[in-house]
């Protein structure tokens, strides 16, 4: 910074990093997959509808498939015999990608302790954000992709090759 | 196991014998796998169908992805603490639950719940039902390619949750029946906003019913699809709109009333034809009906108690609570340690969105449950899917399985 980018900036001229560059597009159009496990899946929808409009972030656009998918929002509890297709699914999904794990079941198993169901979904993918709720409102999932996309903000050369 | 097997492309086809025909073991008809992430089974149902091109011979349905042992954790908790795992069961129908597990604890100690109470519990779960099948109509419609619905129904839906909100404190999973009654009275801005409710709707379900209606696309997917006769319904065990597009008129609201609902006066929309198409038609008019007995509760909704003053059952009320000792103790005792409710069992019946929802309740004198089981209607209704889908196109299995309205938390448990 200084001298050239003050001059450039008065010429219409903006200068940034590769970094910051790659990574502002990445939070731009992040696209989640449509994949929905139980209550929070509604407030996933609802999220998408008209009132809260998750376009405004760019996340509007849900694919059905993970091959074309950067964000997986874990939207539900998670069970034993859901777990293992889970861990599939986040395993076809193309690099750089991220987890969002929305409502208390799936963070930390929430009401459900037993036999069923899975006590965090970090037991089986990485989580990048968890949003807290039974389930949580819109606002706050919408809270959670900004979280995420601050993380995604700081990212540096050196992650993405691990990422 | 053998589809445990078949999931991960580990087992063979020989290993599905009996479930399948035998012209799937000479490798004749294709099988194809559907679910649990695919975008048109509602949740995680896991369908296995069996192909000859594109008609479907066979059709496997895989449940419990998600099951979540709500009726064994129930039995950890006390009565009024277990009430919370009942909005997640079938989580479109919160109040419906919250409904049927407090009739039960009601039934089991014979509890009275003032008029107040039932009046609000009626209007509360009719809103409940069109909240419901408003996001039934959005994802049908999203199944069927009538893309713009969905957003519609979320907009509204939208203005039921804020009444929910408005009562409870929460959107979706409100917990706000309790035995004898309600958890707090109905707040003053109450009446106005399900008044704003009456006058908006009816003119919004004519618009959604023209969209679908007069779609030629809608038609062509729908009529003289997924048909099953009458005969064979009740066979199924088929209850709820499944049950009455068929032309039976069965609705336990009518059948045998619960909560004040033959004070009631509506009808009971049946279809003739069995078919996906029907059903739809059933559930429109439905949301008319619930309409007409929302606007009934609030003319005749009366002052007075919102809960039964048991002590036995029912805490003190809060006002109580800065001026009485025993009032303190009395409210403590029945937080940390419960009730102790006489021994026995019962079963009650409710009509919910989807269908018959029963519960089965059994009391060992101890402050949990001993047993408690929910007969929920899409576990039944689900049954049906292969009856339902045999000789047709495998598109159409997507119409047929939005038409039976699975919520998979109602399936699983």
């Amino acid at each position: 910074m200084g001298g050239i980018s003050e001059k450039l900036g008065n010429m219409g001229v903006v200068t940034t990093t590769l970094e910051q560059a790659v990574n502002w597009g990445r939070t731009r159009a992040m696209w989640p997959m449509l994949f929905g496990l139980a209550c929070c899946a509604i407030e996933m929808m609802s999220t998408q509808a008209p009132r809260y409009d998750a376009s405004r972030f760019g996340m509007e656009l849900m694919r059905a498939s993970p091959r074309q998918s950067d964000l997986m929002i874990v939207a539900g509890r998670v069970t034993r015999k859901m777990a293992p297709v889970l861990r599939h699914l986040y395993d076809q999904m193309p690099d750089p990608k991220w987890v969002l794990a929305m409502g208390d079941c799936c963070s930390c198993g929430g009401v459900f302790n037993n036999y069923a169901i899975v006590q965090g979904v970090d037991e089986i993918v990485p989580v990048d954000v968890y949003v807290a709720g039974c389930p949580p409102r819109p606002e706050q999932l919408i809270h959670g992709f900004l979280t995420l996309h601050e993380k995604v903000k700081e990212m540096r050369w050196s992650d993405w090759a691990t990422k | 196991m053998t589809l445990e097997k078949f999931a991960n492309w580990e087992g063979t086809v020989d290993e599905l014998k009996g479930l399948v025909s035998e012209r799937a073991l000479t490798g004749e008809t294709m099988m194809l796998n559907m679910g649990p992430q695919h975008p048109s089974t509602h949740g995680v149902l896991r369908v296995l169908l069996e192909l000859e091109g594109e008609e479907v011979v066979n059709c496997i349905p895989d449940i419990g992805y998600l099951h979540t042992g709500i009726e064994k954790n129930m039995e950890y908790k006390t009565y009024e603490k277990s009430i919370v795992m009942t909005d997640r069961m079938d989580y479109l129908n919160p109040m419906g639950n919250n409904l049927v597990y407090c009739l039960a604890m009601e039934k089991l100690f014979e509890l009275d719940v003032p008029p107040r109470a039932q009046i609000a519990r009626v209007i509360l779960t009719e809103l409940t039902r069109i909240n419901s099948h408003l996001v039934w109509l959005g994802i049908g419609g999203l199944d069927l390619g009538v893309t713009s619905t969905m957003t519609y129904c979320f907009r509204e839906r939208e203005i039921l949750l804020d009444i929910f909100e408005l009562v409870s404190g929460q959107r979706m999973m409100s917990t706000y029946f309790r035995p004898g009654g309600l958890w707090r009275d109905l707040p003053d801005e109450f009446e106005a906003a399900v008044r704003h409710v009456l006058d908006t709707f009816p003119a919004k379900f004519d618009d959604y019913e023209n969209i679908f209606v007069g779609h030629p696309v809608f038609i062509d997917r729908t009529q003289g699809i997924g048909f099953i006769s009458a005969e064979d319904a009740i066979a199924y065990g088929l209850t709820g709109p499944m049950l009455r597009a068929s032309g039976i008129n069965w609705d336990i609201r009518k059948a045998e009333p619960y909560s004040s609902y033959d004070q009631f006066e509506f009808d009971v929309p049946t279809g003739q034809h069995g078919d996906v198409y029907d059903r739809y038609m059933v559930r429109f008019e439905e949301m008319r009906q619930s309409l007409r007995i929302i606007e009934q509760g609030l003319n005749m909704l009366p002052d007075g108690p919102f809960r039964s003053d048991n002590r036995k059952y029912v805490p003190p009320p809060r006002s109580e609570l800065g001026r009485s000792m025993e009032a303190v103790i009395h409210h403590f005792k029945l937080w940390t340690e419960g009730f102790r409710p006489p021994k026995g069992e019962v079963y009650v019946s409710t009509e919910s969105p989807r269908g018959e929802l029963g519960c089965y309740l059994v009391s060992d004198g101890s402050p949990n449950p001993w047993r408690v089981h929910f007969r929920t209607p899409t576990f039944t209704n689900l049954s049906a899917l292969a009856k339902l889908s045999k000789g047709y196109m495998i598109a159409d299995v997507v119409a047929i399985i939005g038409s039976i309205d699975i919520v998979l938390g109602d399936v699983d448990r």
